[in-house]
């Protein structure tokens, strides 16, 4: 009993991460209905950049992540100003190829300025804490609680502020909200912004329980494509459920499965409702 | 002039350097060297004829390659099989994954279907890496024999491999133009450009797109094959997604969609990045943005920018002929045929 609700608190953990990672990919969906393959690399770079302002700079890890997040988020507009904004023409297979561009350059970037090496995370909140017999480290408690606060925030920048409400707009209909005066440059612009924040706060949060390596994204971002194709690609709900699905079957899968496989999980998964029905969950009619 | 730039002179001045590459160089590291990029090209080749005719990234195409690779391994180190026997299986093998896979994979389209086929591969890299009793792991495969001789023709210097290779490369080029200059290759391009007015014409996409998937596969397959063959060891590495990638910027940079892009683009990366040996894992870092650039400026690669500058310059030429309308009757013809051509 002890090991199912530890385990289920690991997958809570897992899952927080995996959901902010997705609700970051759902979100550029939602808008330019690009899968962007570089996401994980911007995940990658989130976890680089906090760890190098912890280290090289003295930074306390908050004012580090702040940092990280306005400077992977900066990241995202750049790459949606050159690379996806000139290829919003072009056929889909351009953008899929782009992106898997900058993801090789990100990637072999990081191995090139911070070394091929695995690197741990120092991290403020070490200490283990003791509820009802069983031991949580702070960090994980507080992965879960930040992420909670993450979301929450995103709901409310959602559906509360103006701003919030054209990225809304532009996802339902690009057209209709042109021509009701919003302006979709600076909308998709603010899109990859908050995206790119978003895998920052993830890296960051997950990187002190983790380990920061040039590949950290790799297996992420597959996860988080699983998770937008369970929960429908550009649902934000979706996302966020989905992710935390699939961080308890993971945490589970490798308790009671195979700790070997359990990587293979979310793929499997992935097989079975793509085989079942081809264009997601939830997906709606007439959207591919 | 440019009579003897016509494209048949062209292709047999450039199988004969290929054939006479070899005697030229005397040098056994370029062989080797040019070896693996005919094997690299056939991959491409299988990768263009999906993602560059078709239209359907398929991102799944190292775990084909590797298939075909562990497949011939396997059958003839562990199985004790003799070489063209499993050489022919090991295909066989890959065709039949590859049919069961594009049934299912094909219920998905676009994004989905890229996607779909990024964690198909990365499955199959795990069970290659984790399925210890039948791979070996990450110990990898060792000691996979040469292709046993044929007759009295035998495969065990680096010389007569290059030309078994060189064979199978030309083989499946012929097979390529065979295919992209017929009513079937048509097909192919009119599923690229749009599925729903391919079927409304009454193409049958799914028998096609089948068939495509297929061939990719069995050239994947058997370009895998080759190359456990002549480099006689094989780890699970060569089913990382990296390879898939590595096998996408050759035909970028050659050009997606043209029949001599794989062999452009293989060529000159091949022998960039062994001129940049120390610079090896690094090189991500110019080809990562090159491969972004191209596909921005010049989506059709290398091949595609030449041939529409040499189609702009006969344009020019006709225009300036234009006072004398019979010239221009057969230059138009030409620049149609042309167009064709190029689909």
């Amino acid at each position: 009993m002890e090991i199912l609700i530890q385990q289920l608190f690991n997958g809570l953990t897992i899952g927080s991460v995996y959901a902010l990672v997705a609700l970051g990919l759902t979100l550029v969906y939602g808008i330019l209905h690009i899968p962007n393959f570089a996401h994980g690399a911007l995940y990658m770079m989130g976890g680089y950049i906090t760890l190098t302002m912890m280290t090289k700079f003295g930074l306390h890890y908050w004012i580090a992540i702040f940092v990280s997040i306005i400077l992977v988020g900066l990241i995202g507009v750049l790459m949606e100003r050159f690379v996806f904004h000139p290829l919003r023409e072009a056929p889909p297979i351009h953008d899929k190829i782009a992106a898997i561009g900058i993801l090789l350059f990100l990637e072999a970037f990081a191995q090139f300025y911070w070394g091929a090496e695995y690197q741990s995370m120092p991290t403020p909140y070490g200490q283990v804490v003791q509820i009802m017999g069983l031991t949580f480290t702070m960090q994980r408690i507080l992965i879960v609680v930040a992420a909670l606060v993450v979301m929450l925030l995103l709901y409310l920048f959602l559906k509360k502020t103006f701003m919030g409400a054209t990225i809304i707009a532009m996802s339902q209909n690009r057209e209709g909200a042109n021509l009701v005066g919003v302006n979709t440059n600076k909308v998709a612009m603010l899109t990859f912004m908050i995206s790119g924040g978003l895998a920052a706060i993830a890296s960051s949060l997950s990187s002190p329980i983790n380990l920061v390596f040039p590949g950290m994204g790799q297996l992420v971002i597959l996860k988080a494509f699983v998770i937008i194709i369970l929960g429908g690609m550009g649902s934000i709900p979706g996302a966020i459920v989905g992710g935390y699905i699939l961080g308890f079957s993971e945490s589970l899968g490798a308790t009671y499965i195979s700790n070997d496989y359990k990587d293979i999980i979310a793929f499997i998964l992935l097989v079975i409702i793509l085989t079942v029905k081809p264009t997601g969950l939830f997906s709606k009619g007439g959207q591919h | 002039m440019a009579k003897i730039f016509k494209q048949r002179n062209m292709i047999s001045l450039l199988i004969v350097v290929a054939v006479l590459f070899p005697l030229i160089t005397n040098n056994t590291y370029y062989v080797h060297v040019m070896t693996l990029s005919f094997i690299w090209m056939i991959g491409v080749y299988g990768l263009n004829l999906l993602a560059g005719y078709t239209g359907y990234l398929s991102l799944a195409h190292a775990g084909f390659f590797a298939i075909g690779a562990y497949s011939i391994g396997i059958l003839t180190v562990k199985a004790g099989m003799n070489f063209w026997g499993a050489f022919i299986l090991s295909l066989l093998i890959t065709c039949v994954i590859g049919l069961v896979v594009g049934l299912i994979a094909f219920r998905t389209k676009e994004h989905f279907f890229a996607i779909y086929t990024l964690c198909l591969g990365y499955i199959l890299y795990l069970i290659i890496d984790k399925w210890d009793s039948l791979t070996e792991g990450v110990r990898g495969l060792i000691g996979i024999p040469a292709p046993a001789s044929i007759g009295p023709i035998k495969f065990e210097t680096e010389i007569s491999h290059y030309y078994l290779v060189l064979f199978f490369l030309l083989l499946v080029v012929l097979i390529m133009y065979r295919i992209i200059h017929s009513l079937t290759g048509r097909t192919y391009i009119a599923i690229r450009n749009s599925e729903d007015l391919a079927k409304t014409i009454g193409i049958s996409t799914m028998k096609n797109k089948l068939t495509v998937f297929v061939l990719s596969t069995f050239f994947a397959g058997l370009s895998g094959a080759l190359y456990a063959s002549f480099v006689r060891f094989i780890g699970p590495d060569i089913g990382a997604i990296s390879i898939t990638f590595d096998l996408l910027t050759y035909l970028l940079v050659g050009g997606i969609g043209t029949l001599s892009g794989p062999l452009v683009g293989t060529t000159l990366i091949v022998w960039l990045s062994q001129q940049l040996q120390g610079f090896q894992e690094y090189r991500m870092l110019i080809f990562g943005p090159v491969l972004t650039l191209l596909v921005i400026f010049y989506p059709r690669g290398i091949v595609g920018a030449v041939s529409s500058w040499y189609t702009k310059l006969i344009s020019k030429k006709d225009h300036q002929r234009i006072l004398r309308p019979t010239k221009v009757r057969s230059g138009a013809s030409i620049e149609a045929e042309k167009e064709v051509k190029e689909g």
